[in-house]
């Protein structure tokens, strides 16, 4: 998958009023703890303590949160130390996953590459999420003219292919011959995704804040003088989260998926970065007479993208009031 | 009908020139020289360097070199490149062929999706049903580069059944691989989506009065609920086609597919800012086009939806 999911396949169910509902149904099952009723996310953690799917899908992204935090705890190998005598050498009990091109134990890059992966999809991801919400929630509170220019500058944006953007945004930023050091490279990254796909996120949050707009405890909280900044963080925000954070964990894989997309294209993330993309594009010439070289990052990379769509799934099914 | 038609083609102006404003900024509008490299390993001659500017208007604001980009644009000329090739042939020599490798590739995902999503709609929870969640879930989690690349390894070199890469022009035999691997992604939120709809509407009313009636079952299935479910996924089709156009990037470069997508991503590497606009105007034009005309589509398919 290189381009995040289409807004058609989140569904953002009007969430009226779900915590009354929640919160009648946890006071009768819970007596003891009346005056602390279980809200929407009480109630979906409940839901999701029980699956198979997510402590799966938990466990190996714990895994890789591991490998991206402490990658010296699973090897003690370099992943940047080559050494051109040991080129393109098969997998043995010395290195598990044989050596690249340039002579570098292709285990220690596969596990120093998770870091890279995680830290991108994350941190676009929550970019995406803090912008696209923003400006869904101005555009759907405020309305007006304000709406309209928000909504047209989200069409803009989602009118131009994704892997189409990120490559001519990338060129321009990111080319060959620019020097950059591997945090400024991912930043970069990360930015373009966001500007990319934040139209999604602020249609979700738009169509769900219009939604609750004019419920009755909005309106209560403004006849009782609430400001405009009170009720958007104490009522608004609240309610309204469910399917933008059920969206967002589907997002943080295919947000895996795209960065090694475009670290692939070339693109991406570059040299001094060790990621799975890169490894992909560097074996591509290879694929014949090594095809470990190939296998081995793509079967950690379909790994995490799989992980966090199966935990972006179970949250789904967990958040989802139709699916109750 | 016919006003609303009107509006929303109204609508889509602002975001037509929004877009290829956006993309011709970051193509002409970067700072850096855009002659490095166009003269071999030597600077280039300063008289061509002057004829460039005039001929590509360089020397202008951004604003009025868009502007007068668009006026040659809408009298159907997509201008030149800097070896001085018509933009045109260029792009009326791979655009056949990457809108093959779509329908291919639409097709493909919709009869394979759709089969799935209907049997496991019908009926849920059996082993088929699980089988196809999970190879979904895996379908999803594949990106495109790994399965290309894998069943080109695979199909291609181990097992010597197809041909790894295509020839030019591409015979649609040739292009059913790599259309798998281009709609593999959507074939599974196809197959999903089907799923849910025909599940949900399975329990409906109607349905259970087509039954009542004594309908035979395929009637009912075929006619009621399919038509009825197929909402989601026509909507999903359309806007797919502009995607998979877009996305062909990856595809067309592993298959050595000589399309619009690789002679994007070649015009952006080898700086050609001209070309690049221009395709991508045309790929903004097939993505909005394809867009109103689900809209339209599902008035067709839906008689409860009636635009004013």
């Amino acid at each position: 998958m290189s381009e995040p999911m289409p807004p058609s396949l989140v569904t953002s169910p009007p969430t009226t009023e779900p915590t009354v509902g929640n919160a009648l149904e946890a006071d009768a099952q819970e007596k003891k703890s009346r005056d602390k009723p279980r809200g929407l996310l009480g109630d979906a953690w409940r839901d999701l303590r029980r699956k198979p799917l997510f402590w799966i899908s938990a466990a190996l992204i714990l895994l890789f949160v591991l490998m991206a935090a402490m990658p010296f705890l699973f090897t003690s190998a370099s992943p940047s130390e080559g050494v051109l005598a040991r080129s393109r050498v098969s997998p043995s009990a010395d290195a598990w996953f044989g050596y690249d091109v340039q002579g570098r134990d292709v285990y220690a890059r596969v596990i120093y590459g998770a870091r890279a992966s995680i830290v991108v999809s994350l941190a676009s991801t929550f970019g995406t999420v803090l912008f696209g919400g923003m400006m869904g929630v101005i555009a759907g509170y405020r309305g007006g003219w304000l709406d309209g220019l928000v909504s047209r500058l989200g069409e803009v944006f989602s009118g131009i292919p994704f892997v189409l953007g990120a490559i001519v945004i990338l060129f321009t930023f990111n080319g060959p011959g620019t020097n950059r050091g591997p945090w400024a490279i991912m930043a970069i990254v990360v930015v373009s995704l966001v500007i990319l796909t934040w139209p999604v996120s602020m249609r979700i949050m738009r169509s769900s804040v219009l939604a609750v707009r004019d419920a009755d405890y909005i309106v209560a909280a403004r006849a009782m003088g609430a400001g405009p900044g009170r009720i958007i963080f104490k009522h608004l925000i609240p309610n309204c989260l469910a399917p933008l954070l059920v969206y967002s964990t589907i997002l943080i894989g295919s947000f895996v998926g795209a960065e090694a997309t475009l670290s692939f294209l070339g693109v991406g993330l570059r040299t001094p970065v060790v990621s799975w993309g890169i490894m992909i594009n560097e074996a591509q010439n290879y694929i014949r007479v090594s095809p470990f070289l190939l296998f081995f990052p793509s079967a950690f990379l379909v790994t995490a993208v799989l992980a966090f769509v199966m935990l972006g799934e179970a949250v789904r099914e967990a958040l989802d009031p139709k699916l109750r | 009908m016919g006003r609303y038609v009107l509006r929303r083609l109204l609508q889509l102006i602002p975001v037509f020139f929004g877009t290829t404003f956006l993309i011709y900024y970051l193509v002409w509008a970067v700072p850096g020289d855009p002659f490095a490299g166009k003269c071999g390993e030597r600077p280039c001659p300063q008289s061509y360097v002057d004829f460039m500017t005039e001929k590509f208007n360089l020397d202008k604001p951004i604003i009025v070199q868009y502007g007068t980009y668009m006026k040659n644009l809408l009298q159907g000329d997509f201008g030149q490149t800097f070896g001085g090739r018509q933009i045109s042939d260029l792009i009326a020599d791979a655009y056949p062929n990457t809108i093959k490798l779509a329908i291919v590739a639409l097709v493909i995902e919709a009869v394979i999706g759709l089969t799935a999503g209907v049997i496991t709609g019908l009926r849920r929870n059996g082993f088929l049903d699980n089988l196809v969640l999970v190879s979904t879930l895996f379908m999803i989690a594949l990106p495109i580069f790994v399965l290309g690349f894998l069943l080109q390894k695979w199909l291609g070199v181990d097992l010597g059944i197809v041909k790894p890469t295509v020839s030019n022009p591409p015979s649609i035999g040739e292009l059913i691989m790599p259309g798998f691997v281009l709609g593999s992604a959507s074939m599974a939120y196809i197959a999903r989506l089907a799923r849910t709809s025909i599940a949900e509407n399975r329990r409906s009313d109607y349905v259970r009065t087509a039954i009542a009636k004594g309908l035979p079952m395929k009637r009912v299935v075929g006619v009621h609920l399919l038509r009825n479910s197929l909402i989601p996924v026509v909507t999903y089709l359309g806007t797919d086609l502009g995607a998979l156009m877009g996305g062909a990037i990856v595809t067309e470069g592993i298959f050595n597919i000589n399309g619009i997508g690789r002679q994007v991503y070649r015009a952006i590497v080898t700086k050609e800012g001209a070309t690049v606009v221009s395709i991508v105007v045309i790929l903004v034009l097939v993505y909005l086009i394809s867009n109103l005309l689900v809209d339209l589509l599902y008035a067709a398919l839906d008689p409860r939806i009636r635009y004013e």
